[in-house]
């Protein structure tokens, strides 16, 4: 039984975003590509419970070009044992995506586990989590924090709102999707870079799951950089605080 | 072709930020339905009826007072099967950005969250959105009739009334069999405050407040202005505080009205957090620190002398 890991590649979120010269996009030719944030508490998860969730292997998957294939080295190299890669270069919908991932993992039968991260910094969409657990069928909870294996189900904390937590119980095979809190992700060591390279990464060109882009229902259009921000107006001396209170009631009325 | 409005309420009562999607359902002019969750949810009848709210579904059961994705998804689903609703509109939560996905999986519709602006064009929507932690925006479209569900981000769109309606309350039934999700318990957080998501004015801590005890100056600010309380993540890796209360990369993605950063120096992973909030207040010993960037005010000085001072202000101010 294999459990699988959705991985994303991101722009790390030092990297300075330039929107590309017909506005479809940004301009990726100096973008410096990081495994999502959120992805690193799913990978590690998974290897922590690989044993107790009776699986035999974690598979690093992913959905993106060929670069996307060092953020799935970089899953192997924390411990998965194995990649997959749908290769495409055009842009899905989170629909599309999610089809995509589910149908991959249908072709290689039912999953003993799927875990995700919360949502991907680049589009903070957070929605393929929740539409391959529709698509594979098996009960989802996202925003995970804790989650302890019982014996074919899990029981996990999600966070909501205002420090509030639910406890659901999900019976196995199921999706969780991992928000920081749930682990401390390992460090990627170089006795795991070196065995990482010898690993195998499956690929699947994304058109042989029968998912295409033609068939998005969203487009991202007109891309812009936000407006430039005025100058800061610094305040100084006994009276500025006073000065504050007065500007952001009289000035940006928003208080 | 209709539109339908996710409400989402507390013991009866809307929650602000749905309103702001009735204001821009109500504003196209076309037929539209809103739809809640919950016991009591047949009780924002009332105030609904405010905002020009023809006909409302209330899903009232017993088995709806707790969120249970597969409950509430396979409800919803058959709701916008049987009204033909072409459109659904919610406030991002911690509810509707677990629910709607899935619901757009099962009906087979256009998805997209954390919408900053929507425009009706005639037979649609499209929405603004940002993108790379609000390092771009993109406009997004939804193909020729396709289904859309979009999720709008708290605190952007206006909320007003309309001509008062008489709302027609329809309660729905749901189906709970064959759960593979079971909702084992609710343990209530602490805080009566707003979620920092959907909170207008935020007070966020860093280490420049120097001990967690600190904390408190900032909640007796945030008590006088009605804000939330956030922090940074170095106070969070601390310990000093709960990872709920974080802002940026790995915490929260905030846009309130008003951002005062306390002794926080702007790393870029906080930046990503907030930097669309509308004004930004920056307090910090370090001239130099890179939140004076983004910021709207700045006051460089010690914190810890500088919130109290603001906090007696504003007492003043309001009182």
């Amino acid at each position: 039984m294999v459990i699988y890991v959705c991985i994303k590649q991101v722009p790390d979120t030092e990297t300075k975003i330039i929107i590309n010269s017909d506005k479809t996009g940004i301009d990726t030719s100096s973008v410096k590509w990081v495994m999502n944030p959120y992805d690193e508490y799913a990978v590690e998860e998974a290897i922590q419970k690989k044993e107790a969730l009776k699986a035999d292997k974690i598979v690093a998957l992913t959905l993106g070009p060929a670069r996307s294939a060092d953020a799935v080295r970089t899953a192997l190299a924390m411990g998965a044992d194995e990649g997959l890669h749908i290769l495409t270069d055009d842009i899905l919908d989170s629909n599309n995506v999610a089809k995509a991932i589910a149908g991959a993992i249908k072709a290689e039968g039912q999953p003993a586990f799927v875990f995700t991260g919360k949502l991907s910094i680049d589009g903070n969409n957070a929605s393929v989590s929740q539409q391959v657990a529709q698509f594979l069928k098996i009960p989802h909870t996202t925003v995970v924090s804790k989650l302890d294996v019982t014996t074919d189900s899990v029981i996990v904390e999600r966070e909501t709102e205002a420090g509030t937590k639910e406890i659901v119980e999900l019976s196995c095979p199921a999706l969780v999707a991992a928000n920081k809190g749930l682990n401390t992700p390992r460090f990627v060591s170089l006795p795991g870079i070196m065995k990482a390279k010898k690993k195998p990464i499956k690929q699947i060109p994304l058109s042989d799951l029968g998912v295409s882009a033609s068939d998005n229902k969203v487009q991202f259009k007109d891309f812009e950089l936000p407006a430039e921000k005025a100058d800061v107006q610094m305040l100084s001396g006994d009276q500025a605080v006073k000065q504050l209170v007065s500007l952001l009631r009289n000035e940006a009325k928003v208080i | 072709m209709s539109i339908l409005v996710f409400v989402e309420q507390n013991d009866g009562k809307a929650k602000g930020s749905s309103l702001e999607l009735v204001t821009a359902a109500k504003k196209t002019g076309q037929q539209f339905f809103s739809v809640s969750f919950g016991p009591n949810s047949d009780q924002v009848q009332t105030e609904l009826a405010q905002f020009g709210v023809n006909k409302h579904y209330a899903f009232n059961s017993q088995e709806t007072q707790f969120y249970n994705p597969e409950i509430y998804t396979k409800a919803l689903a058959d709701l916008i099967q049987e009204i033909d609703a072409t459109t659904v509109l919610a406030s991002g939560s911690a509810l509707t950005k677990d629910l709607l996905p899935s619901v757009a999986a099962v009906v087979d519709a256009g998805y997209v969250s954390d919408c900053v602006d929507l425009n009706w064009e005639g037979s649609k929507f499209s929405a603004r959105k940002p993108l790379y932690s609000g390092k771009c925006f993109c406009k997004v479209e939804f193909s020729e009739g396709a289904k859309q569900i979009i999720l709008t981000r708290p605190n952007q769109l206006p909320i007003e009334k309309a001509e008062s309606a008489n709302t027609e309350v329809v309660t729905k039934d749901v189906s709970s069999a064959d759960l593979k999700t079971l909702v084992k318990d609710i343990v209530k957080g602490t805080s009566e405050k707003l979620d920092l998501t959907e909170a207008n004015i935020i007070v966020s801590g860093g280490r420049g407040l120097q001990d967690p005890a600190n904390f408190k100056i900032l909640e007796e600010l945030a008590d006088v202005i009605g804000a939330s309380v956030g922090a940074s993540r170095a106070v969070v890796d601390a310990g000093w505080v709960a990872h709920n209360m974080q802002v940026g990369q790995t915490g929260k993605t905030v846009a309130p009205t008003l951002y005062f950063a306390v002794g926080i120096s702007g790393a870029v992973q906080h930046l990503a957090g907030m930097a669309s909030s509308k004004v930004i207040v920056a307090i910090n010993k370090d001239p130099e620190a890179p939140i004076f960037k983004k910021a709207t005010y700045g006051i460089v000085g010690d914190a810890l002398e500088i919130v109290p001072q603001l906090t007696q202000e504003f007492k003043a101010l309001l009182s």
